[in-house]
């Protein structure tokens, strides 16, 4: 009876309860909307960093990474790849050459990186061929290369054109070299949109007179999160101090720190809104509290014990919280699916005005569980600091007295 | 056998500023099965004394035994057991849940005691169907007149089997044909079910129909008639 009593309390009112139910909906409709577009951003700036830039593993040769220079390069060894390759969690290793070039058509000029690809490989990685907008795919024995389509643009050049490369080698040697065009390729992010060439590893060893070297071992791996677990295993398979294995974490450090100010400014956004709908449930809770306590006067007077007068009133405050933030997350759920499967994308300037800053123009969102616990156990635990209020009246409740007061 | 035994009873409300003294050294016994009144003008101290007899409030001064116990000596959570176990109350605005129907609202005192489900539904659809009104045990009190108001509260205050009833100004809110049904039924309870009645009034209707009259003014009991 105890439970009938609190929720018909709660519908007493029924204007008031909707009022404060509406509230803690909105907010952790809001609060779940946020905290996806963030999270899903960032998981998208990861990927995209990781997936194009580094893998979520790569292996170098130790100091490549301070100093990303070929001179720094390694040596190709199958049995260091065999190694890796057998680790569990590892799915693909794609070896690459990368370093930068001077790429030249006509009277323009840009630098640019260049990459180079084992292109079955590689595509576990980077998915390019996905990205592909004209032309055809590389094959390993190809002397031609992929563009990106900003670069392109910008030296007006098309598929079937010849790229000027014109960089410095493995130890000084001099690098020059003219590819046709075989396709063009459309990456989201711009930075990699802009300046972007694959070539077959091959033909960058040749070009970077560094036959039979590489920069670095790129990982794909069945789970992000498994990265520390795999780098360790890793390190000690290989056991060469020659070679450094380093997670995402540590390769993209900036990337990891930006993430890190964001996510605090986006929770420093959330902890307002709280606070908002905190203040309107304190209002709930005290003028829930001041209305009965000649109520609470008379059941005392009766013989209801304080303990089971708080437990009644509490019951009231956690259902009335649980059903606002159950409601929230069920108009949140069907909305932040369908946003995760269909991102927003930016058009015309808009769209322009947020790549300037190198970031794709696209809201993406994240359906991580945490999401709608974290809005549960906040909720909750805001309705248990806030519920010490009438909890406390009841424990200090003189019957007669309240009775007297509140007539 | 005395049921309630009040000694020397004084109550001092405002006492560090300007005191008053709504008790002077009131001796009262009730005993089993009495049907009493308290009377008086207002401001005399009925509900003060009603209060203490009940737990409700300490005196000042003085003490209440109830059979073997000095309720005046028991702290705030004995005091609640205690009015669970043994008083029955009956407030002059009924004081109804609002949002339990008539039928658990007269359940819930057994529930706060912990008795078994069949046991109060029994229980609480007998006292209904004894106060006339057992066809509105699906009601919410706002459903029902002052008067089937009241006598669910007297239900209420039955339903524990209490050892007796405090009813402060049981009749005040209700018309006259109420007044006395309300009347008969508790009169029917004291001797039916032997409840001890102990009322606090100013109405003549009740007074006529009490077996014993104590008359308060200022603090002091100034007669007790036995009838």
């Amino acid at each position: 009876m105890y439970f009938k009593l609190a929720w018909r309390n709660i519908w007493r009112n029924k204007r008031r309860s909707l009022i404060t139910i509406g509230s803690i909906t909105f907010a952790v409709l809001l609060a779940c909307s946020m905290r996806s577009m963030q999270l899903g951003s960032y998981d998208r700036m990861v990927e995209t960093a990781v997936r194009f830039y580094t893998g979520y593993i790569q292996i170098h040769k130790d100091g490549y990474w301070a100093d990303q220079s070929i001179d720094n390069s390694f040596e190709y060894n199958q049995g260091v790849i065999d190694q890796v390759a057998s680790a569990n969690g590892v799915e693909e290793v794609v070896p690459r050459v990368e370093s930068f070039a001077l790429a030249s058509f006509a009277q323009k000029t840009k630098g640019g990186m260049v990459v180079g690809i084992d292109p079955g490989k590689e595509n576990a990685l980077t998915e390019y061929q996905d990205k592909l907008i004209e032309g055809e795919d590389l094959l390993q024995s190809d002397q031609a290369a992929l563009i990106s389509e900003g670069l392109a643009k910008y030296l007006k050049i098309k598929v079937g054109d010849s790229l000027v490369l014109i960089s410095q080698g493995y130890h000084g040697a001099n690098a020059a070299a003219i590819y046709p065009i075989k396709g063009i390729m459309k990456f989201p992010s711009p930075a990699q949109n802009d300046g972007t060439i694959f070539i077959p590893i091959k033909e960058a060893q040749w070009f970077y007179a560094m036959e039979g070297r590489l920069t670095s071992l790129s990982l794909v791996i069945d789970e992000a999160k498994r990265t520390d677990q795999i780098v360790a295993d890793i390190s000690s398979k290989i056991n060469n101090d020659d070679l450094e294995v380093m997670g995402w974490k540590d390769l993209l450090p900036d990337l990891v720190q930006s993430i890190e100010i964001d996510s605090i400014s986006g929770q420093i956004m959330i902890w307002i809104l709280y606070a908002v709908i905190g203040f309107g449930m304190f209002g709930t809770f005290l003028m829930m509290t001041a209305e009965r306590m000649y109520e609470f006067g008379v059941m005392m007077s009766i013989g209801m014990k304080r303990i089971v007068m708080q437990f009644t009133v509490f019951l009231e405050m956690l259902m009335m919280s649980s059903m606002g933030v159950l409601v929230g997350i069920g108009i949140s759920l069907p909305f932040l699916i369908y946003s995760y499967y269909h991102p927003i994308y930016f058009t015309g300037e808009s769209a322009e005005a947020i790549e300037k800053f190198g970031v794709e123009a696209a809201y993406f969102f994240s359906l991580e569980p945490s999401l709608f616990y974290n809005q549960a156990w906040v909720i909750f635990v805001m309705a248990l600091i806030l519920g010490f209020y009438p909890l406390y009246v009841i424990w200090k409740l003189k019957p007669v007295k309240s009775m007297r007061e509140a007539i | 056998m005395s049921v309630i035994k009040a000694e020397n009873i004084n109550k001092v409300y405002n006492e560090k500023t300007i005191p008053v003294h709504a008790l002077n050294d009131v001796n009262i016994e009730i005993a089993k099965g009495e049907f009493t009144a308290i009377v008086g003008p207002s401001g005399c101290g009925k509900t003060t004394l009603l209060n203490i007899l009940g737990g409700l409030d300490n005196p000042s001064s003085g003490k209440v035994i109830v059979g073997d116990t000095e309720i005046t000596k028991l702290s705030d959570a004995e005091l609640i057991d205690y009015r669970l176990k043994h008083i029955g109350f009956v407030f002059q605005a009924y004081n109804l849940i609002p949002v339990l129907t008539t039928m658990e609202n007269v359940e819930f005192i057994m529930l706060l005691q912990k008795r078994p489900k069949v046991e109060r539904d029994a229980r609480a659809m007998q006292l209904l169907e004894e106060m006339g009104i057992g066809d509105k045990a699906n009601q919410r009190p706002s459903q029902l007149s002052g008067g089937q108001q009241q006598r669910v509260a007297v239900a209420r205050a039955l339903a524990s089997k209490p050892e007796f009833v405090l009813a402060d100004e049981p009749t005040a809110n209700l018309d006259s044909t109420s007044t006395s049904a309300l009347l008969d039924i508790m009169a029917k309870m004291n001797e039916e079910e032997g409840a001890t009645f102990v009322f606090s009034t100013h109405d003549q209707r009740v007074i006529d129909k009490a077996r014993r009259v104590i008359t308060l003014e200022d603090g002091k009991v100034i007669s007790d008639e036995r009838r």
